[in-house]
């Protein structure tokens, strides 16, 4: 059995504001196999985005570990947890977040320039495959502020997935997105989650997008209140 | 390979995004890249501007009076200032004996050439017209003695006319004095007899006799009726007395443009151009000058300039300046002239001289061609001409007014320093006539004057011993009998040289060692290499040592005084121009890219949350500066260039007023484009971009990759 992509142990994260403590989480154990296509759920507030930011390695836990790939990040320095970041996670945004100046190729090659090791040849290769497979090969010249909404998430999926990270994060993907458009993209999540085996973890509170899930996490005032199956969740 | 292949690409898209977030933002970076590049057309223009001066203005005083270093007596109270300093000419200490010095001086090696100096000024007396007329008149009676008088001689009538017309103008002048005079007074009584001399000269019986005793008579018009013309007497003359010989060779700026230099040896004086024209030239022709350079240069028009008109009034109030040179044949000339010139049937010369400079804006350009093509060739222009005598006086070093004769040999223009009311005053003086005047004793001389005083029986007294030695009140001063021998004068004036006669003393030749054997002030040094001014000073320093001198060794800009310092002045205007607007430049730049961060935050964190380093974001905004900086930089060089060389195409920039011309050495300034003027400006830009983009990049550095998860509410 090989070992889980994410592993958080009794991990809590306090934020000082002002003069009071925010505790956005609190004793949250969590392990998330590879494969997974796993929702995290909850209200605003429960602390989704602080766990994916904590998994995510853009952020570090203020106690307890979380392990990304077998790597405790709260032992890396700076630089080696962006270079974790770069080479093993691909991030998602809720507003898209694309380089607005780059094209659409620019934008989904981005990480393989920043990782440097790729010939242009194999990039180029690489970068068409994925435009392709979200279905933008004909819009590569564009620029962001060009495409619609939709089209600019299937961009940022195009982007999280170029250097074949084996873990996705994805922050309130939809949240953006008229429903059919979000179901577009969920339906594109879990196509490169089945056919890669990438492992994909988004925060939602829209049960429809819940419903695509392999597992749901559900999360209440920082705590891990319940952890269902797809079954359970659909059974809800 | 390939990672070398993907480095290339990064900063490839570095670039590009860099590129495309500038012209996103097109209003920010054209107004900071205007200020960048208006930074750089200064520091271009500017410096290639300054370069020049830079350039003319050390071809000038090097090669006119500053050689490359200057020696002077280290003993001197007051630096050694070429051109006088602020408060009048420095005084120093002479240099004893100038041979020893330039001796030392050529032991140093790179030293080609040692000039001695000495720049005083003094008093000079240059006659007037009347004088001139009767020297005239002089030569003919001295011509008709010797060669028996000729029936006809209109010339010898035409001078007698021409000094009893004089007469009768002084005459009226003085009549219109006399109307508002107090008749009673003694000045009057005075005047009187003058007025009576000079009735005496316009009437008639005077001239009917004037050929039974020439000589007679014209001693009684150069005693009694030329002293009440007016004009002529003394002015101020600035003057380094010099080894013409080796100053010719050491300053070939030093141009003779009129006449002929000083024949080596010999004494005489070559008088500055700029003196000739402020000083000596009939006044009227320098107005109009003045009024023609106003006009084409300054673009100042007679009807809407109280100087110009102060000056036409001046002109046509004036006349007499002109028609007391003119005889009458001169005079009958001169009215056909302009008759015919100004197409009048006026008679009156006064009235038709008055016409002819009486000038407006439209007829000025063709009145001041008729007056140098018709009437200045019938003038004396100068009140001094090539071969004539000046006497300068000056006080002495010793105390007594010295004065010297000295022929003038031509005029002399300092290249680049014509118009420099500082540099091209300057005349030029053989070194024996000044050290006559400047009266310096040296210890042979000294010792000289201590043997005639005992030859004399003269002695030293101390004032509060005076009366006792005088009347032998007390008997503490001893006064040892002294055998007084008879005083034989004409021996002791033959001793010092006082009868050679004045041709001899202008005959004579000097050899070089008499030359270089005396007193000077101050010792110009020409060297093979100008480059090596530095070390070669503290050398000829030692080397006069060894000899037995202290000399002060400066740099021809130093001794240059107020007129280098111009120099260094304008370069601190500049550099001081070019720091504040490249610190207003510095300041804009931050500000702008300050803001451009802080609306770049979420594009930054998404950066930094999809793998970017600090240090890529870093290189981001460095790289969105230093480009803005090199490309508007860039084009600010160009048209600095541009601009540049459109000046020298349309001629350069013209000197319209007389520090112009003396900073531009000459008519006009060409700026030339120098290397290091372009360096400096491109490493310029580069700095301030670099310090510009310091602070933003730091603060984009500081952006966590967690605000790219904060959404848009």
């Amino acid at each position: 059995m090989p070992e889980p992509i994410v592993e958080a142990v009794d991990v809590a994260k306090v934020y000082q504001l002002g003069k009071t403590q925010v505790h956005a989480l609190r004793h949250v154990d969590l392990v998330v196999e590879r494969g997974e296509f796993l929702s995290i759920a909850g209200p605003s507030g429960s602390g989704k985005t602080t766990l994916l930011n904590l998994i995510g390695g853009v952020d570090v836990p203020s106690s307890g570990t979380v392990r990304v790939d077998g790597e405790d990040t709260s032992k890396l320095t700076e630089r080696a947890l962006t270079r974790l970041r770069l080479d093993h996670i691909g991030f998602i945004f809720q507003t898209f977040n694309l380089v607005a100046v780059l094209t659409v190729f620019q934008n989904v090659e981005f990480p393989l320039l920043l990782q440097g090791r790729m010939s242009s040849d194999d990039r180029r290769r690489r970068v068409n495959a994925l435009l392709e497979a979200v279905g933008l090969a004909d819009h590569a010249r564009h620029r962001p502020s060009e495409l619609s909404g939709g089209q600019r998430q299937r961009v940022a999926v195009a982007r999280a997935l170029v250097a074949n990270p084996p873990l996705v994060l994805a922050d309130e993907p939809t949240a953006n997105l008229d429903s059919v458009t979000g179901g577009h993209i969920i339906d594109l999540m879990r196509e490169m989650n089945r056919r890669d085996g990438t492992t994909f973890i988004f925060s939602t509170h829209d049960p429809k997008v819940m419903s695509h899930a392999s597992a749901i996490v559900r999360l209440e005032d920082g705590r891990v209140v319940g952890r269902e199956t797809a079954q359970g969740a659909e059974a809800r | 390979m390939s990672v070398v292949a993907s480095r290339v690409r990064q900063g490839r898209i570095l670039l590009q995004m860099a590129m495309r977030n500038l012209v996103a933002s097109r209003v920010r970076t054209l107004v900071v890249g205007g200020i960048v590049a208006l930074g750089v057309v200064i520091v271009v223009l500017g410096s290639s501007l300054l370069d020049s001066i830079d350039v003319g203005m050390t071809r000038s005083i090097q090669g006119s009076l500053g050689g490359h270093v200057q020696l002077y007596n280290a003993a001197s109270r007051d630096p050694l200032a070429l051109y006088g300093g602020t408060m009048g000419e420095s005084v120093l200490e002479p240099i004893d004996d100038f041979a020893r010095l330039k001796a030392a001086a050529l032991t140093v090696p790179g030293v080609k050439l040692v000039v001695p100096m000495g720049i005083d000024q003094a008093m000079v007396s240059m006659g007037n017209v009347f004088d001139v007329a009767l020297e005239r008149l002089r030569a003919d009676v001295r011509r008709r003695m010797e060669q028996g008088a000729p029936a006809d001689a209109p010339d010898y009538e035409a001078h007698k006319a021409h000094l009893r017309r004089m007469a009768t103008l002084l005459q009226q002048e003085l009549r219109a004095a006399r109307e508002i005079a107090d008749e009673t007074s003694g000045v009057y009584r005075d005047r009187k007899a003058d007025f009576d001399a000079l009735s005496t000269a316009v009437e008639g019986g005077f001239w009917e006799t004037f050929d039974a005793d020439p000589l007679g008579s014209l001693e009684f018009l150069e005693n009694r009726v030329a002293p009440l013309s007016l004009d002529g007497g003394f002015t101020f003359i600035r003057y380094v007395g010099t080894d013409p010989e080796a100053f010719q060779k050491a300053f070939p700026g030093a141009q003779v443009v009129e006449g002929s230099p000083i024949p080596p040896g010999q004494r005489g004086a070559l008088l500055g151009k700029l003196y000739a024209e402020e000083w000596l030239k009939l006044r009227a022709a320098r107005r109009l000058d003045k009024i023609k350079e106003a006009r084409d240069l300054n673009g100042r028009r007679i009807a809407k300039d109280e100087e110009l008109q102060r000056w036409v009034k001046e002109n046509t109030g004036q006349t007499r300046d002109i028609l007391l040179q003119l005889d009458p044949v001169r005079t009958r000339e001169a009215v056909r002239r302009l008759q015919a010139a100004l197409g009048t049937k006026e008679e009156d010369p006064g009235k038709i001289v008055a016409a002819l400079l009486d000038t407006n804006d439209d007829n000025f350009d063709a009145r001041y061609r008729i007056f140098y093509v018709e009437l200045a060739p019938l003038l004396q222009l100068y009140s001094v001409k090539v071969g004539d005598f000046i006497t300068i006086k000056a006080p002495s070093r010793s105390g007594y007014v010295s004065s010297v004769n000295v022929p003038i040999h031509g005029f002399v223009e300092f290249r680049g320093l014509e118009r420099s009311a500082l540099a091209g005053m300057m005349s030029v003086l053989d070194i024996h006539s000044w050290r006559d005047l400047y009266g310096y004793m040296t210890p042979e001389r000294a010792a000289e004057v201590r043997r005639l005083k005992e030859r004399a029986g003269a002695r030293t007294v101390a004032r509060e011993d005076a009366e006792a030695a005088l009347f032998g009140g007390g008997a503490e001063v001893p006064v040892e009998p002294v055998a007084v021998k008879p005083f034989d004068e004409a021996a002791l004036l033959l001793a010092g040289g006082g009868r050679q006669s004045r041709e001899d003393l202008f005959r004579r030749r000097y050899t070089q060692a008499e030359t270089d054997t005396g007193v000077a002030l101050n010792a110009a040094v020409i060297l093979d290499d100008p480059r090596r001014i530095g070390e070669t000073m503290p050398k000829l320093v030692e080397a006069a040592a060894r000899a037995g001198m202290k000399v002060k060794a400066v740099t021809w800009l130093e001794a240059s005084g107020i007129v280098g310092q111009s120099m260094g002045l304008l370069r601190m205007v500049l550099y001081l121009a070019v720091l504040i607007i490249f610190a207003v430049a510095l300041v804009i730049i931050n500000n702008a890219m300050v803001m451009a961060t802080l609306q770049r935050v979420k594009e930054i964190g998404t950066m930094r949350a999809i793998g970017a380093q600090r240090r890529f974001v870093l290189v981001l905004v460095v790289v969105e500066v230093v480009t803005t900086g090199l490309v508007f930089g860039g084009l600010g060089a160009a048209l600095g260039i541009a601009i540049v060389h459109a000046i020298g195409w349309t001629g350069g920039i013209a000197a319209t007023n007389d520090t112009m011309y003396f900073l531009f050495s000459g008519p006009a300034l060409i700026p030339r484009l120098g290397t290091a003027s372009l360096v400096t400006s491109v490493a310029i830009v580069f700095l301030v971009s670099i310090l510009s983009a310091l602070y933003p990049a730091v603060l984009a550095m500081r952006v966590t990759p967690l605000e790219a998860m904060q959404s848009d509410e």
